[in-house]
């Protein structure tokens, strides 16, 4: 056991815990979080996944030692009281069956969408296609991540707007 | 000091958030349902509620509620919302929304003013949780009677408060005015809230699904809310991170288990070397009981570790406990039945067989396939002061509740189960073992113990949909009319499980229980309205050499034997059509336009309703299968399969393209007609059709356990594959049809819709793969492999 400093969602908190123990175990169990789920532990199904540096990590097979940077999670995409445009699109699409995967989905789609904000079909589905739903909401999911590139497309050229005017 | 366990704070604020603007707490403080429900003892003591020593030693905390009283079902606030207690169970198919939409309606109470609560065992009437798509087809009447019901009670009592008639009184959004003076108003709220209705309901045979008063429900022509699509409440808190799911419960004091399966199936426990787990932080105890054994730490990430570092010494049985999956159906074939269905027989098949101008004979296989949850099942039980309280996404939660009542030998209204969103429940899943496990080794330590099992014990050993093989014959006439049908199917299914039952979950098989009659298993036969003159039908059923304690258990998995059924007797049409040279949609249409003598439900116009809708929708063109391959390295094709499901009728049409090269097959559009009578929620239901073709689609293409002779080998998602979103079509079309010959009757019935959409796909797809290849795939799953080898041996 050690110290272990680890910042989430724009906190800082410091842990007596085993630095090799998996991330979400510490998120879910000593953060209270319940954004990153448990789907298999062996890191192939991606309801664990956070977004670590822009990138969207499996939580379960990432030792909190190797944690360096900030850790977002679910519940650290909304800003200001605003869900983040993916999951609005999420809402909007009525994407989730029984929603246990789509922590997975949503925090792997934003990840797609902070670096290609317009992806193409082909994009999307080779991105998204480790993260796995039992419910088959794929078609879904995929009709969500174009609304959602299209809220934000929306949303940068409001932006730009502004910044003339 | 309070008796009993309170819910957790984290529960508490689901359903606070679920309510409008009254709490649980306080509306259990208020309600009638208080007294209704809780007479021994109040759910959640407040400060001052202290459990009367009478009252425990009359019985326990949790009485079941009484499906007679219209409290049980409905409460009406002082704010004029309402809260519906249901003791159904929501996979995530937006059943709960609209349950909602239905109350309201026939409440007359605004959609957004009501709140719904479903499937905990001691507040929510006994529905039997889900299962057999029946939310909306059985368990949505008693819901649309009692909400009736209570509208007319109210307005029984505005009559009496303004001294006027039920007929000059006017009810809206919850608000009852007399006609003639509209100044005289009285809101829901104000006639009822904080107090009981105190109205008995009757139910012929004691069947809570006759729940009625003395109301009679509206006309489908007076519905508001059913037919629009509200957006289902359990959405947002699931995108946003807010939603406590039973995976998320905690309780202070809790500990966390994790099993240590047999490394074999029928191995036995021998020893276990406590001391290699002694080096484990915070190990509270090594758990074993006749061949079942489990590790339980203070942390997760310890009960994790301690149950791969325990070593335990294992006997391996003598005998192999079940042929291969490459030799299974072999062995299914030659095997002796152990049950058989009377055979369904209409006409003399074996002269129609015998004068017919052509016969074309088949077989078809169709392996186990998993549930395989997306999370591995858990649960989490409170042991606390002589009670038991799990915590559970198990979609059976009174059953559960019975079944750990009577596992653990404790009286049935001191354990209850709180039912909690969890990873989809098509069926009967490990859900209901980790229920048990919990619960017993919460008694065991003393303590509230967590149970999750780990993914490759959940997709190794969670119960299996059987596997099944089919031997068809079929007779065509010099007109190439389809005269005689020879179906056989045998399922792999003795000692299929039942739901929560304490002597076959896997704790119970594992400590030995045994009980004298395994559950004889069930084949099935085809469900279609085509007028065959002649046909002999056989359901039978095989066993395999271990049935207790096996990782191939059977369970019910979403539609337990039509998938399977409807694969094998879908392609045999399909080949028929094609023996006879005729377009696979009109050799259905004729077959369905013939006429058969049952006709409950107008099935049989609503079916050529459903083919017609479909093939318009996707432009079929008539002509027969298959196609002539073209040149290129992708082939297309498109096919279709009929069924129905109950009273759901359905088709789909499959556009495929598959690969010659790889043997890969996409599946790039699906259509889909499917009338389910009234429909409450159409986007709702979209999606729920298009989730049950989309996991019929991976049963098509990807899945099937395999094992050798004594282990499961398909354990995580690489052994086990499935769809994924590079398999997602590029287009579905999903049609809602109403083909009753009286559409827009009154009494419009609303049928199931959770499973019926899985049935015809696998054969939509198979026969897609025909039109587009000439190459009749017999065996499911349609791995590229498979295909490519097909292909080649076809030298396409």
């Amino acid at each position: 056991m050690s110290n272990v400093t680890l910042k989430v969602n724009g906190k800082a908190h410091t842990l007596d815990i085993d630095p090799s123990t998996p991330l979400l175990y510490i998120l879910r169990n000593d953060l209270e979080l319940r954004g990153p789920r448990f789907g298999c532990g062996l890191g192939q199904c991606g309801a664990c996944t956070v977004i670590i540096n822009g990138v969207a990590t499996r939580s379960c097979i990432t030792p909190v030692s190797t944690v360096k940077s900030e850790v977002i999670t679910l519940e650290g995409i909304a800003k200001n009281g605003k869900l983040h445009p993916v999951q609005q699109a999420w809402i909007d699409e009525q994407v989730p069956q029984c929603g246990f995967c789509q922590n997975g989905q949503i925090m792997t789609a934003k990840a797609l969408l902070d670096k290609n904000s317009n992806p193409t079909d082909t994009q999307i589905r080779e991105a998204m296609a480790k993260t796995l739903c039992r419910c088959m909401t794929y078609y879904r999911v995929q009709l969500a991540i174009k609304r959602a590139a299209k809220a934000i497309a929306s949303l940068g050229s409001n932006r730009s707007k502004e910044v003339v005017a | 000091m309070t008796a009993f366990t309170n819910i957790p704070k984290q529960v508490e604020e689901v359903l606070e958030k679920w309510n409008v603007t009254t709490s649980r707490r306080s509306f259990l403080k208020s309600s009638g349902l208080l007294v209704v429900s809780f007479t021994a003892a109040p759910l959640i003591p407040t400060a001052s509620a202290q459990v009367p020593a009478t009252a425990q030693a009359a019985g326990g905390p949790y009485p079941d509620p009484d499906f007679h009283q219209l409290d049980s079902w409905i409460v009406i606030h002082e704010d004029n919302t309402a809260t519906f207690y249901v003791g159904k169970t929501d996979l995530g198919q937006g059943t709960g929304t609209s349950f909602r939409q239905m109350m309201s309606d026939e409440l007359d109470i605004p959609f957004d003013k009501t709140t719904c609560i479903m499937g905990t065992t001691n507040l929510t009437v006994d529905q039997g949780g889900s299962g057999g798509s029946d939310a909306i087809q059985v368990d949505g009447w008693p819901m649309r009677r009692v909400a009736a019901e209570a509208r007319r009670v109210l307005l029984d009592m505005a009559s009496k408060r303004f001294g006027v008639p039920v007929d000059d009184l006017v009810v809206n959004d919850g608000v009852i005015t007399v006609k003639a003076d509209p100044t005289k108003k009285v809101t829901y709220g104000e006639l009822i809230g904080s107090k009981k209705f105190n109205v008995t309901l009757t139910a012929a045979n004691n069947n809570i699904d006759n729940t009625t008063g003395v109301a009679k429900v509206k006309p489908v022509q007076q519905l508001k809310m059913v037919g629009k699509s509200p957006q289902r409440y359990d959405i947002p808190p699931k995108v946003d991170g807010s939603l406590t799911w039973a995976v998320d419960v905690k309780l202070p004091g809790m500990v966390h288990a994790r099993n240590v399966k047999p490394p074999v199936a029928g191995a036995k426990l021998v020893s276990i070397d406590e001391s290699s787990v002694r080096n484990i932080p915070g190990l509270v105890k090594v758990v074993s009981k006749g061949n079942y054994v489990a590790v339980v730490c203070e942390r997760e990430e310890h009960a994790i570790q301690a149950a791969r570092q325990l070593k335990v010494n294992w006997e391996k049985p003598s005998t192999a406990a079940f042929p291969t999956s490459d030799d299974l159906f072999k062995f299914m074939r030659n095997a002796t039945p152990t049950s058989k269905r009377q055979p369904n027989v209409v006409g003399n098949p074996d002269a129609a067989l015998a004068n017919a101008a052509k016969v074309v004979e088949a077989e078809y296989e169709m392996p186990f396939q998993g549930h395989t949850a997306i999370s591995p099942a858990h649960a989490l039980a409170d042991p606390s002061n002589g009670q038991m309280t799990i915590y559970s996404n198990d979609m059976k939660s009174y059953g559960l509740r019975n079944g750990v009542a009577q596992f653990l030998e404790m009286p049935r209204d001191r354990v209850r189960v709180v039912w909690m969103d969890g990873p989809q429940a098509y069926g009967r899943t490990a859900a209901d073992d980790a229920g048990f496990e919990a619960a017993f080794l919460a008694k065991e330590i003393g303590r509230p113990v967590r149970v999750q099992w780990m993914r490759k014990e959940e997709t190794a050993w969670d119960t299996k949909g059987p596997a099944f093989t089919f031997k068809v014959r079929g007779a065509l006439d010099a007109q190439g009319n389809l005269v005689a049908l020879d179906f056989n199917a045998r399922a792999a299914d003795y000692n299929h499980l039942g739901y929560n039952e304490a002597d076959t979950v896997l704790i119970a098989q594992l400590m030995g229980r045994r009980r004298s009659m395994p559950a004889p298993g069930n084949a099935d036969i085809p469900s279609d309205m085509y007028a065959i003159p002649n046909r002999r039908m056989i359901a039978e059923v095989v066993s395999l050499p271990m049935i207790w304690e096996t990782p191939l258990r059977t369970g019910n998995l979403r539609d337990p034997n039509g998938p399977q059924v409807t694969f094998a007797a879908e392609s045999f049409i399909d080949e028929m059509a094609a023996a006879a040279e005729a377009d696979p949609v009109q050799f259905r249409l004729k077959l369905l336009s013939a006429g058969t003598t049952d006709d409950s439900g107008f099935r049989r116009a609503r079916s050529l309703a459903v083919v017609k809708t479909a093939a318009e929708t996707f432009g079929w063109d008539t002509r027969p299968s298959p196609k002539r391959p073209g040149n290129g390295n992708i082939l297309t094709g498109r096919g279709v399969a009929y069924t129905y499901r109950g009273q759901t009728v359905l088709t789909v049409i499959a556009e495929v393209e598959v690969n010659r090269k790889t043997g890969h097959v996409w599946v790039k559009r699906l259509v889909c007609a499917h009338d389910c009578g009234l429909v409450i929620n159409p986007e709702a239901l979209r999606r729920s059709i298009e989730g049950g073709m989309l996991h019929s689609l991976s049963r098509a293409l990807y899945e099937e356990v395999k094992f050798d002779s004594e282990k499961v080998t398909s354990e995580d998602w690489i052994t086990h594959p499935t769809l994924t979103h590079l398999d997602a079509p590029a287009k579905i079309d999903l049609l809602l049809v109403n083909g009753d010959p009286n559409p827009n009757r009154p009494d419009l019935p609303h049928y199931g819709a959770g499973e019926a959409s899985l049935k015809p796909t696998i054969a939509a797809v198979a026969n897609a793969i025909y039109d587009a290849t000439g190459v009749r795939l017999r065996r499911v799953p349609f791995r590229d492999a498979r295909v490519l080898e097909a292909l080649k041996a076809a030298g396409v």
